[in-house]
């Protein structure tokens, strides 16, 4: 007779779908693998924000470098150093996670719950350095905790617990410690790389009122040398005081969970300006749709449903931003042609170009970007 | 820190209705429709016209 033993919640086994980052495994890149310059915005891996203001410059990739030897990690390398960071000079990265997605949590009441965050790293610089974990909604409050990396060029996974009560607060547990139910911001989780003199005046492991708060005076500047680099990958938030193993997801997952905040017409590994055919989308237009003699260029509809309506970036086969290639019987394509208007909501777009009286069609790539 | 580049703004309309901005940020051009609250470049364009340093062009 066969036996199935079941084991009660709370023995062993956590249950249900437990990661609340996205793309904590670095594996969708839907704007490139790079490496890419950066400023303030989104770059190569989906997700992952840069948040800039410094005099120096850097570069990002997805990276094929990975604690066990199969996998991605999001890497970030020194091109020009900044050995001297002004007071209000600033280098990270940013995770925001919707703020609907945290109502479980139950910040604002005393039955908050505690959060573990768990990433895999690897630097050749050494030192402390801070992840800072800020709760956006209505009252911002800011959480920093420190970290080691211990050895230079070496894998090293870091568990750091969030109680809702650290430092003996009561900011996230009072009613001001709520996160809205809604598309907006709820947590971001930061992960610093230099902070200057108005930022880093936390002390570590308190929650804290001060939006200066970003780092503890202890924060390594990692801009100081061109030799310098850093790998992060396997990021995982859940809840609770311990951290399970990283809940691995498929790659068609994951690259859906990414659409619903960024999509393009490219093809996948394809840059999002290009102007191949395979990455343009083609549109029989009818004309006449106003008196001014507009050509509808089409209406395209998301693969996912979009957190807000989105930035709509259209281009033509020029990939010149703004414009698209006007298609006339008889006459090759027509490159920089305006869009005069574009109707956009969380789920398509429509779009009208200025025509002229022969024009039967368009060509042009997009991207929707309803990042938070 | 959104630190956002926003050199250019425009109304376009159609058919008499502003259904869109049309913006420049780094060089590139972008659209957002006019009720994108929660959009985070649509909400930088309203907290810089609050703040009087971008001005939002009519529509053609």
């Amino acid at each position: 007779m066969a036996l199935t033993t079941v084991r009660p919640q709370g023995m062993g086994f956590v249950t249900g779908r437990r990661n609340l980052i996205i793309n904590g495994a670095m594996q969708v890149a839907q704007r490139g693998v790079g490496p890419t310059a950066i400023g303030t915005g989104y770059y190569t891996v989906d997700r992952f924000k840069t948040q800039k203001n410094n005099d120096g410059a850097f570069t990002t990739e997805q990276s094929t470098d990975h604690p066990n030897g199969a996998g991605n990690s999001l890497k970030w390398a020194v091109t020009t150093a900044d050995s001297s960071v002004a007071a209000d000079q600033y280098l990270y990265m940013s995770h925001f996670i919707e703020a609907q997605n945290l109502q479980h949590l139950l910040y604002g009441t005393s039955s908050a719950k505690s959060l573990t965050l768990s990433f895999w790293v690897k630097s050749n610089k050494t030192g402390t350095y801070s992840v800072v974990i800020r709760k956006l909604d209505s009252t911002k409050y800011h959480l920093v905790h420190e970290y080691t990396i211990d050895s230079a060029d070496t894998w090293e996974k870091k568990i750091i617990t969030i109680s809702p009560t650290a430092g003996s607060t009561s900011f996230i547990t009072a009613s001001a410690g709520a996160i809205a139910n809604d598309n907006g911001r709820g947590l971001e989780i930061v992960f610093n790389l230099a902070w200057g003199s108005t930022y880093n005046g936390a002390t570590n492991n308190v929650w804290s009122s001060n939006t200066n708060h970003y780092a503890t005076s202890n924060q390594v500047n990692w801009m100081d040398s061109t030799s310098n680099n850093f790998y992060l990958t396997e990021v995982q938030l859940e809840v609770g005081e311990n951290a399970s193993d990283f809940e691995h997801r498929s790659f068609g997952e994951e690259l859906s969970l990414c659409q619903r905040y960024y999509e393009k017409a490219a093809r996948y590994g394809e840059s999002p300006l290009s102007t191949a055919q395979a990455d343009l989308v083609a549109s029989a237009g009818t004309q006449g749709q106003t008196t001014t003699g507009e050509i509808n260029y089409g209406s395209i509809f998301f693969n996912t449903h979009k957190r807000a309506a989105p930035t709509l970036t259209i281009h033509d086969e020029a990939a010149t931003t703004g414009k698209v290639t006007r298609m006339e019987y008889g006459v090759a394509g027509h490159n920089n042609s305006a869009v005069t208007n574009n109707i956009i909501s969380e789920g398509h777009f429509s779009g009208f170009s200025g025509s002229g009286n022969g024009a039967c069609g368009t060509k042009f790539g997009w991207q929707a970007d309803a990042e938070l | 820190m959104d630190e956002m580049n926003i050199t250019s703004a425009k109304y376009v309309a159609h058919n008499g209705e502003n259904v869109s901005i049309e913006f420049v940020i780094d060089d590139t051009t972008m659209q957002i429709s006019t009720a994108a609250t929660g959009n985070r470049h649509y909400d930088e364009i309203q907290r810089q016209v609050a703040a009087g340093t971008l001005t939002i062009q009519d529509a053609d």
